[in-house]
């Protein structure tokens, strides 16, 4: 395997005050548009190393933060710092310290995946020495090697994108940021891109930011940040989210709902509820509960679903609506 | 670091060269295009250009190979003018193809940026003229040193005026239409009023104060002063008479120094207009 070390050494100025510090932190940040607020006050602290995602609707406040974090646009209030750097007084330390991969490409087509990596090495001021193998490293990283000398305009979409990736990591950033990496892209090229981003945790230890609607996205992420209508209505690990909510969900088919909900709370001192094909309770271990119920309910049991929470019913919990996700059309 | 420059200082002319290289290889890559566009100057010249001559001639005014000598520098600003708009409209594709946030969000100056953009749209410009330049002999210029040389950097100043031009208006408007609806007005009486086709002695009062407002009246007159000084000919005094300023005549440089100070004003307007854009 190809290793090379991360071009720290190109900006020492902008590494030294950095360790220990998280890679970001947002205080009250707020953007207004004329007539609309598209984030109205965000707090968030990201560790470094950490991969972080941003979850919510089309239209919450997640690119316009993005934005904002990446100094391309400038918040109307609030304090960013991007590695320590102010994203206000040192933008141009914040910008060297961040790689940034957008919703809709912004490769070269007329160029070949190693110039597009060449270009980027320009205009980061990279040293020349060490160039060479850098460019190879992160082009095996994206499983690109064979193509480095093809025109980009002939590559399928997953392979741009992690074209993309591997370019915004090429000067070493501390953070990168994926604006939802994977819309638009097949199956297969997701988990490809998914492989891909566990590389770069692992080689690289880059803090990873990204947005999405997708749920099961978000649970591949250290930490969840949930956003709402340009707020952040609950920040946490998927684990700990879900446990806000609490316990599993099952729902029982049986010869006779009305005698097993006699029995359930005779026996078992679980409450039931009319589901919709039967009988819904709520237990902490819904799993462990299943046997249990079928031995001594004294009914036949025909169906027996359990559903652990998922983010989506952590997302409706907090905002009283559920993302609306659709793969093919992408969500409005 | 090649030089003893300040590593800040460096690293923008790095990303200036990377920008401009960029351009070349779209240039390279792109021969069809290129070829295409310089059919027409050589269609300018020798089809526009032979009609009018012998319509001068025929008119008692001279020669006609005074008229196609007259025309010929206009002809090469002409050739260099479709590639120094698209450098322009490069500025425009990028943004639409989405590169120019990769450019944009690097730590480099927007100035940089586009000084690199277009110097790169004005080398392929010169380059474009330099082969319409090669047939000067047909025109009966002749082929010497000490005129091609001092002609093509004089090409090379009027490219990078009217590519800087294209760019302005490429920072200014992002819509692509209506981008080169714009370029297309502004660039017609430029090209009209810069005595390229006819001098200005021949202008009604009023259109001959607009030509000397036109930047690149100095570019056509400074290159046909090159021609003129520089060929034995004994070009018919109508044609050649040199723009004047009242009674004054601005000589060769001053009109170079014209240009060149339009071109530094107007890359400061693109610039800042630039830097002011997400």
């Amino acid at each position: 395997m190809l290793r090379s070390p991360r071009p720290r050494a190109l900006d020492s100025a902008a590494a030294a005050p950095t360790e220990g510090v998280p890679a970001i932190r947002a205080t009250g940040v707020r953007k207004s548009y004329p007539g609309v607020d598209a984030v109205r006050g965000i707090d968030l602290t990201v560790a470094q190393g950490e991969t972080f995602g941003f979850l919510g609707p089309n239209g919450a406040g997640k690119t316009t933060t993005i934005a904002m974090l990446c100094t391309l646009v400038a918040p109307t209030a609030g304090r960013i710092e991007v590695a320590g750097h102010d994203t206000r007084t040192a933008p141009g330390l914040v910008r060297r310290n961040l790689g940034l991969v957008f919703q809709e490409t912004t490769l070269d087509g007329d160029l070949t995946a190693a110039e597009n990596l060449r270009f980027h090495a320009d205009l980061y001021a990279m040293p020349r020495a060490t160039l060479p193998a850098r460019v190879e490293a992160m082009l095996e990283l994206a499983g690109l090697t064979a193509w480095r000398d093809r025109l980009v305009r002939t590559f399928s979409g997953g392979m741009r994108r992690r074209l993309e990736i591997a370019r915004g990591l090429l000067h070493g950033p501390r953070v990168l940021f994926l604006d939802e990496p994977t819309v638009g892209l097949d199956p297969q090229a997701r988990t490809q891109l998914w492989d891909q981003l566990g590389e770069v945790r692992e080689r690289e230890g880059t803090t990873l930011f990204l947005t999405t609607h997708y749920l099961e996205e978000a649970e591949r992420c250290d930490r969840v940040a949930i956003i709402d209508d340009g707020r952040i209505v609950a920040q946490g690990s998927p684990a700990e989210l879900k446990s806000v909510l609490g316990a599993d969900r099952i729902d029982l088919r049986t010869g006779d709902d009305r005698e097993a909900a006699v029995t359930l709370l005779e026996r078992f001192g679980i409450e039931a509820v009319a589901g919709p094909h039967g009988l819904r309770v709520h237990a902490e271990n819904g799993a462990a509960l299943v046997p249990r119920l079928c031995a001594g309910l004294g009914v036949p049991v025909y169906e027996v679903t359990v559903t652990r929470p998922s983010l989506d019913d952590v997302f409706l919990h907090h905002t009283g609506h559920r993302i609306r996700v659709d793969r093919n059309g992408d969500a409005g | 670091m090649t030089l003893a420059l300040p590593p800040r200082f460096a690293a923008e002319l790095r990303a200036a060269r990377m920008v401009w290289r960029r351009e070349m290889l779209h240039f390279l890559r792109d021969g069809t295009a290129s070829l295409v566009a310089l059919l027409q100057p050589l269609l300018f010249l020798f089809v526009l250009g032979v009609g009018l001559a012998r319509l001068f001639a025929g008119s008692g005014g001279g020669p006609a190979s005074d008229y196609l000598m007259f025309l010929f520098p206009g002809v090469l600003v002409m050739a260099a003018q479709p590639a120094a708009i698209s450098a322009g409209a490069s500025i425009i594709w990028d943004r639409q193809s989405g590169f120019l946030r990769e450019m944009l969000v690097s730590p480099v100056r927007r100035g940089t940026l586009l000084a690199g953009k277009c110097l790169g749209g004005a080398t392929v410009a010169t380059c474009q003229s330099t082969v319409v330049l090669l047939g000067a002999g047909l025109v009966h210029v002749p082929y010497r040193l000490g005129l091609f040389v001092p002609l093509l950097a004089e090409l090379a100043l009027t490219a990078l005026a009217m590519t800087v031009l294209g760019a302005v208006v490429a920072v200014t408007i992002t819509r692509p239409r209506t981008f080169s609806t714009v370029l297309g007005v502004l660039m017609t009486p430029l090209i009209f009023l810069s005595g390229l086709m006819f001098p200005i002695s021949a202008m009604p009062g009023w259109m001959a104060w607009a030509a000397l407002a036109d930047p690149l009246t100095y570019a056509v007159d400074a290159m046909r002063q090159t021609v003129v000084a520089r060929t034995a000919a004994h070009p018919s005094s109508t044609l050649f008479a040199p723009v004047a300023w009242g009674g004054l005549r601005p000589p060769p440089l001053l009109e170079l120094a014209v240009v060149g100070a339009f071109t530094l004003v107007s890359l400061g307007v693109a610039a800042r207009r630039f830097s002011r854009t997400g």
